[in-house]
């Protein structure tokens, strides 16, 4: 049928006079116009992002937490040290929203301010070990030969020695349990597996056709860097970050777990359900509630960085 | 291949070489006395005593020597401080065993049903077996494990009173901490599992093996199976190094008297002599741990056998 209606509409075609045609001329660069809005990187990443409906349900869990975790203690209207003997061990109420603890103080008051230390370890941390490391493994894999050696052999040895041990033999030696003290035992090795992540996408990427031809037509080594290697590199080290998070929050809520993490007054999520762990039998819902921070404060960076790793390098993407 | 492990070895002596000798100058360089508050109740004279039993009294440099000289030639790590008379190296062997059998159930039991699980899942791609695994496996990596062992001892203690909360020696006792150790594992392999297989049911020889007509069965078993495998053997060795070290948690939660449990317990009592010699063979065996699966994989893996 469709056979049929081609060979006649070109017979048609054949009917029309040749002096009906007429010669526009040839412009040799319409081919190169480009006619709709130019997409960048970013937006092509988060249009590619917004599709993913369950990454965008964790961004939104997550902004909700950090919205709770800044204004959180303020709402409850309690400060979270404050205790009261005349309301110890209540369940959540009206009054005390999450109930309160063994001391009398408000827990929706204190899961909030424990978040605040929780999140901030744990996005710190991950920040400073991916800047770190990627400093590191740009410099190693940008001089290459021997340098490149002996700075990924250092990475191999601090790589060999648990991460758990090196965080609690920091935190032993230091012997000073403030926060700080806490993220520079965390951080010490933790900027090893980005290093070696950012290396080799950077000896990957000096491979590319696209370097070799920047540095045939004598772009200089400055610029080759900040126009491909870094855009280039940026989306794995963001992912990185965000699988990190989770990690570091974990880390720190093992360590205040065993004792060795925040001491009172300050509190995390960690150092919250330790103690609840205790009257845990009696008192289930003191260590519901912390652990439900974890719980979805871990989901939802890992569901994001799944989400992010999808959008930021969609050669990755199956 | 000789050449390559010799290699992997010399680094592995002079990684531990430095961990070895970091971890030493590290606790001797923390403020105070290593006696703690027991040097204080102590007569002058005790604590000398003291000071020279453990070579406190000696320098620094001395005090180094003679550690390595006794860990290299022997073996032996010393003496704990808290609890004189009882050898660091002899406590560490004994309790590896007992964290060796939990936590080697648990790995076991992880590995295999997390497997069964990812297998699973990838085959009923999209369909409800594969929403259930990964359901499971989600739940698996963001409960905290302190939280999951918590939950068990509830359950399983004061609800139904079928097994005991802690305790050491006997079968039942083994069955909580295995389950709340496993239960992490089985999430990440049978995540890992999954993406891997789909990953190599894509590949281009697979869809060779179908058009030649080779049963769906035999592909699964022979091409994608042996390949999505591969991968997973590096996560292990981690994993196995992690066995011995005990998992420090479930050891304090259940009263298992493993490494974990006495790591912890050093720590708080300040016993360093305790804390260098539990450090020390911690890392040794991850270090052992990681070159054994190197060594694995390349014998698994052609196409990464050392040229």
């Amino acid at each position: 049928m469709s056979e049929e209606k081609k060979v006649t509409s070109a017979t048609e075609w054949e009917d029309i006079p040749a002096e009906k045609f007429q010669i526009i001329g040839t412009d040799d660069f319409s081919g190169d116009i480009i006619a709709r809005p130019k997409v960048g990187y970013w937006a092509d990443a988060w249009r590619r992002f917004k599709e993913n409906k369950i990454a965008l349900i964790a961004l939104i869990i997550l902004i909700v937490l950090l919205f709770m975790v800044i204004f959180g203690p303020a709402i409850s209207g309690y400060n979270f040290e404050q205790m009261d003997t005349s309301a110890i061990n209540q369940l959540p109420s009206s009054e005390h929203w999450f109930g309160t603890d063994s001391l009398g103080r408000d827990l929706f008051a204190r899961v909030w301010q424990a978040g605040r230390v929780s999140l901030a370890i744990g996005i710190v941390g991950a920040v400073v070990a991916s800047v770190v490391g990627s400093i590191y493994g740009g410099i190693a894999s940008y001089f290459g030969g021997i340098v490149d050696d002996i700075m990924m052999r250092i990475v191999e040895v601090l790589l060999s020695i648990p991460y758990l041990i090196i965080v609690i033999l920091i935190s032993v030696v230091t012997d000073s349990k403030s926060i700080g003290t806490m993220m520079l035992a965390l951080t010490l090795t933790g900027w090893c597996g980005i290093a070696r992540l950012v290396r080799g996408q950077m000896l990957q990427l000096k491979s590319q056709e696209y370097v070799l031809a920047a540095n045939a037509l004598g772009v200089s080594p400055f610029k080759t860097i900040m126009r491909h290697m870094i855009p280039n590199t940026i989306g794995i080290i963001i992912v990185a970050i965000t699988f990190d998070i989770p990690g570091y929050i974990f880390s720190e809520a093992f360590l205040s777990y065993i004792g060795l993490g925040v001491q009172p007054p300050d509190t995390s999520w960690g150092a919250l359900a330790s103690a609840a762990q205790q009257n845990f039998m009696f008192y289930p819902y003191q260590l519901f509630f912390p652990s439900l921070m974890i719980a979805l404060t871990m989901l939802s960076f890992t569901l994001l960085g799944d989400g992010l790793r999808d959008a930021l390098d969609p050669k990755l993407r199956k | 291949m000789i050449k390559y492990v010799l290699k992997r070895i010399g680094y592995m002596l002079i990684t531990l070489f430095i961990i070895a000798t970091a971890t030493f100058f590290m606790m001797h360089s923390i403020p105070g006395d290593p006696l703690g508050a027991m040097a204080n109740k102590l007569p002058e004279q005790a604590k000398a005593n003291y000071y020279a039993k453990y070579g406190l009294d000696k320098s620094l440099t001395e005090q180094y020597t003679i550690f390595m000289k006794n860990l290299i030639t022997k073996g032996d790590l010393g003496e704990s401080l808290k609890y004189p008379g009882k050898s660091i190296t002899d406590t560490l062997l004994t309790n590896s065993k007992v964290s060796g059998v939990t936590g080697g159930l648990a790995l076991f039991f992880g590995v295999v049903i997390g497997v069964t699980l990812g297998i699973v899942a990838a085959l009923n791609k999209n369909k409800w077996p594969d929403y259930l695994v990964m359901f499971i496996a989600i739940l698996g990596i963001t409960i905290p494990v302190f939280v999951m062992a918590s939950l068990l001892q509830y359950l399983f203690t004061v609800k139904w009173m079928i097994l005991p909360t802690t305790g050491w020696g006997k079968p039942k006792n083994l069955v909580l901490p295995v389950i709340a150790m496993c239960f992490g594992t089985i999430a990440t392999y049978a995540r890992y599992l999954k993406s891997n297989m789909l990953e190599v049911m894509g590949q281009d020889y697979i869809l060779t093996a179908e058009a030649k007509g080779v049963s769906r069965f035999h592909i699964i078993k022979d091409h994608v199976l042996k390949n999505a495998f591969l991968p997973c053997i590096t996560i292990l060795g981690g994993q196995i190094s992690g066995i011995f070290t005990g998992s420090f948690v479930i050891e304090k939660m259940f009263g298992i008297p493993g490494l974990g449990f006495y790591y912890v317990s050093s720590i708080n009592d300040r016993d360093y002599t305790m804390i260098i010699g539990t450090t020390i063979f911690a890392a040794a065996l991850f270090v052992v741990a990681q070159l054994l699966i190197d060594i694995v994989y390349t014998l698994l893996d052609p196409r990464i056998r050392v040229k």
